[in-house]
């Protein structure tokens, strides 16, 4: 069933199959090539990988572990695996990729830190990642997303990030990018922009796979050491998809692992009641990649609703659907509801409350257990902690803090 | 009637935007590319508006095709955008437009928009669509021309000039591929950032141009930023001509429902295009 990706994605145009590439303004593309070779160069310096290593594990504190959920496991009849990326520092994975692209930037000679963010996570990893290597930064959030992730506003903030509120459009993460985008053209000189997830003009989604991958490499280690083979499934949340990318880079080419990737099915099938971007959408060029997006007829880019702001994305990075073209990873969508209950779900019987994005992988966990045999192994992502989202949690149900 | 532009940018056809720029080249006159989003504050205003500027001395109008995610533009702009789309604006409409105002008057027209909305329209399908009512070229403002050749093709067959941009940070070898590669005029973004007025004119301006033109043999329109006659004059001045649409597009919000809407804008148009007709 599972096929092989081709040996080297992207191309050297910043493709995978027909989508990705780099469709920006034009302003942008020197800053893109600089960023591109910068990237190249540094990825080659062992004086610059050493350094990124021993921040993630001095600082983030990886490796992070792989929790063999007991509970889980017997209710299903699989051994489920949880990568535990709610422990690295400042709760999510988000934090692998803002400390690398900051590094970089720094390297680069860049002064200033730009970065969008929609659950607050990448924002809080950018302005922590910021804090410590000492670049000034500003965080663009949608206003609807502020007030859902309140106090992620207030731990950037605490960290020395300026955070501007996005009132455009549905005051969402893709109105966040179109802000953080303007920024960037007028400022490119001096300024990076720190792209939070596996999506954007080429190189972000290469470079953010690069600095995410570390997940997958070190679940490969952790699951051939607990159970000497490798997993039957991996199972991951998908926004961007840069938690997802990350696990599965390094079991690319084993072929018998299979890849599920989970969208948000939020409240209902109607366009604008999810973001659910390969049940609903189709291929498009949006924010500097050509994939699939949720648009109307016209090609106007829709409002999109999750519960979780992390997957409130019209757009799906490239080489996740790449890797649905070539069968090589299936997609599967989980609703509000059912993310909910899955949340409810990890806190009862493994004592973790995961991230509302995260709970919607551990929400199609039953559906991919049932796809594998008797017995089989699956690691899901746990992509960060729920605390976040607790205030949020206790609001949709209802219940006074 | 027209027909297609073919080959290398130094080549003029009988394209509207090619033949009115070339036209006021050979004169010594500077040309004035005005820009309106169409569909704001509806389209039976855009049509009146663009026959207006016709009377009133501009060159070429640049007309927004809406977009819901314009990232580079600035607030003016996307405000345009978002109320012309309440509107209905559709791409469909915009051709309708076009069609409407080549029954009345020879403006050179050129559709500006981004990637998408031609992509769901289906590329032949807009080029040919557009073509057929009249547009003379169309700029994408998110692409850059290597990313799609083919689809650059698909629009100069159908007699259509594809604009490109420069912009100040484009090295003096890209300078040379973008100017190959566009057609009718080449768009130098004058300054770093999105569009939207600015006080000043970038210091280096002329230098500038006179960097972008050595490369080009393509007439050099200058936007971005320009707000008043003076700057229009100053910017046509550095180069082939200037382009002003923020200005205008903030002039349509104030006056969108006036009845003396056309008579405004179009009045400012004249301001500017005989700002920019008057550098010698």
């Amino acid at each position: 069933m599972a096929k092989p990706a081709p040996a080297r994605t992207p191309d050297r145009h910043g493709r995978f199959g027909p989508y990705g590439g780099r469709y920006v303004p034009e302003t942008l593309i020197p800053a893109l090539d600089e960023l591109e070779s910068g990237f190249a160069k540094a990825w080659r310096d062992k004086g610059f990988t050493g350094e990124f290593r021993r921040l993630l594990a001095d600082f983030v504190g990886r490796p992070s572990p792989l929790t063999f959920a007991a509970k889980l496991s017997k209710e299903t009849g699989r051994k489920v695996y949880l990568k535990r990326e709610d422990l690295n520092h400042t709760g999510a994975h988000k934090i692998n990729n803002a400390l690398g692209q900051v590094l970089l930037a720094k390297r680069l000679g860049k002064k200033r830190i730009i970065a969008e963010t929609g659950a607050g996570q990448h924002g809080v990893a950018t302005a922590t990642a910021c804090a410590l290597i000492g670049l000034k930064c500003r965080i663009y959030m949608g206003t609807e997303d502020m007030r859902r992730q309140a106090p992620n506003v207030f731990r950037m903030r605490l960290l020395g990030s300026e955070v501007v509120g996005v009132d455009s459009g549905t005051h969402t993460l893709k109105d966040a990018v179109n802000e953080a985008l303007r920024d960037w053209v007028a400022n490119v000189t001096d300024t990076h922009y720190c792209l939070g997830t596996a999506y954007g003009p080429h190189p972000f989604p290469l470079i953010c796979r690069t600095f995410q991958a570390v997940i997958g490499q070190e679940a490969r280690k952790q699951i051939l050491k607990a159970e000497g083979r490798l997993p039957d499934a991996l199972l991951a949340c998908v926004g961007g998809g840069s938690n997802a990318i990350g696990l599965f880079h390094a079991f690319m080419k084993d072929a018998t692992v299979r890849m599920f990737g989970v969208e948000a099915g939020g409240r209902g099938a109607q366009l604008g009641d999810h973001a659910a971007r390969f049940d609903g959408g189709r291929p498009g060029v949006f924010q500097g990649a050509a994939t699939w997006i949720l648009q109307d007829d016209a090609g106007q880019i829709q409002g999109t609703h999750s519960v979780s702001a992390g997957l409130d994305y019209a757009a799906v990075g490239p080489e996740h659907a790449f890797l649905r073209d070539l069968g090589r990873a299936e997609y599967l969508r989980c609703s509000d509801t059912e993310a909910l209950k899955a949340m409810h779900r990890l806190a009862e019987t493994e004592g973790i409350i995961p991230a509302l994005e995260s709970s919607h992988a551990l929400g199609r966990l039953d559906t991919v257990c049932e796809r594998l045999k008797k017995g089989g192994i699956v690691i899901v992502n746990v992509s960060g902690r729920g605390d976040k989202d607790v205030a949020e949690v206790a609001r949709i149900e209802g219940v006074a803090l | 009637m027209k027909s297609e532009v073919r080959g290398p940018g130094s080549e003029v056809g009988p394209n509207r935007i090619a033949a009115r720029l070339q036209a006021n080249a050979n004169a010594g006159r500077k040309s004035f590319v005005a820009y309106l989003s169409a569909g704001d504050p509806h389209l039976d205003a855009t049509v009146e508006l663009a026959c207006a500027f016709d009377a009133a001395g501009v060159d070429v109008l640049e007309l927004g095709v809406p977009f819901s995610d314009p990232m580079a533009d600035g607030v003016a702009i996307q405000a345009s955008y978002e109320r012309a789309l309440k509107a209905g604006a559709t791409p469909r409409g915009v051709i309708e437009a076009v069609r409407r105002i080549r029954a009345r008057c020879e403006l050179p027209l050129l559709l500006f928009t981004y990637l998408n909305p031609v992509l769901a329209y289906g590329v032949e399908a807009f080029a040919r669509d557009a073509a057929a009512a009249g547009a003379d070229g169309v700029l994408l403002l998110d692409l850059p021309p290597e990313q799609d050749p083919a689809m650059l093709a698909t629009l100069q067959a159908q007699g259509l000039a594809t604009v490109c941009l420069a912009a100040p940070t484009t090295t003096a070898e890209r300078r040379r591929f973008l100017a190959r590669n566009s057609r009718g005029f080449l768009y130098y973004i004058c300054r770093l950032g999105v569009t939207g007025e600015r006080a000043e004119l970038p210091p280096d301006l002329a230098k500038r141009v006179r960097e972008l033109k050595k490369a080009a043999d393509i007439p050099v329109c200058i936007g971005f930023g320009i707000s008043s006659p003076e700057q229009a004059a100053q910017a046509a001045a550095a180069g082939d001509g200037a382009v002003v649409g923020s200005h205008l597009v903030k002039l349509v919000e104030q006056h969108g429902a006036s009845p003396d809407l056309v008579a405004v804008v179009a009045a400012r148009a004249k301001a500017m295009a005989d700002a920019v007709h008057s550098v010698g």
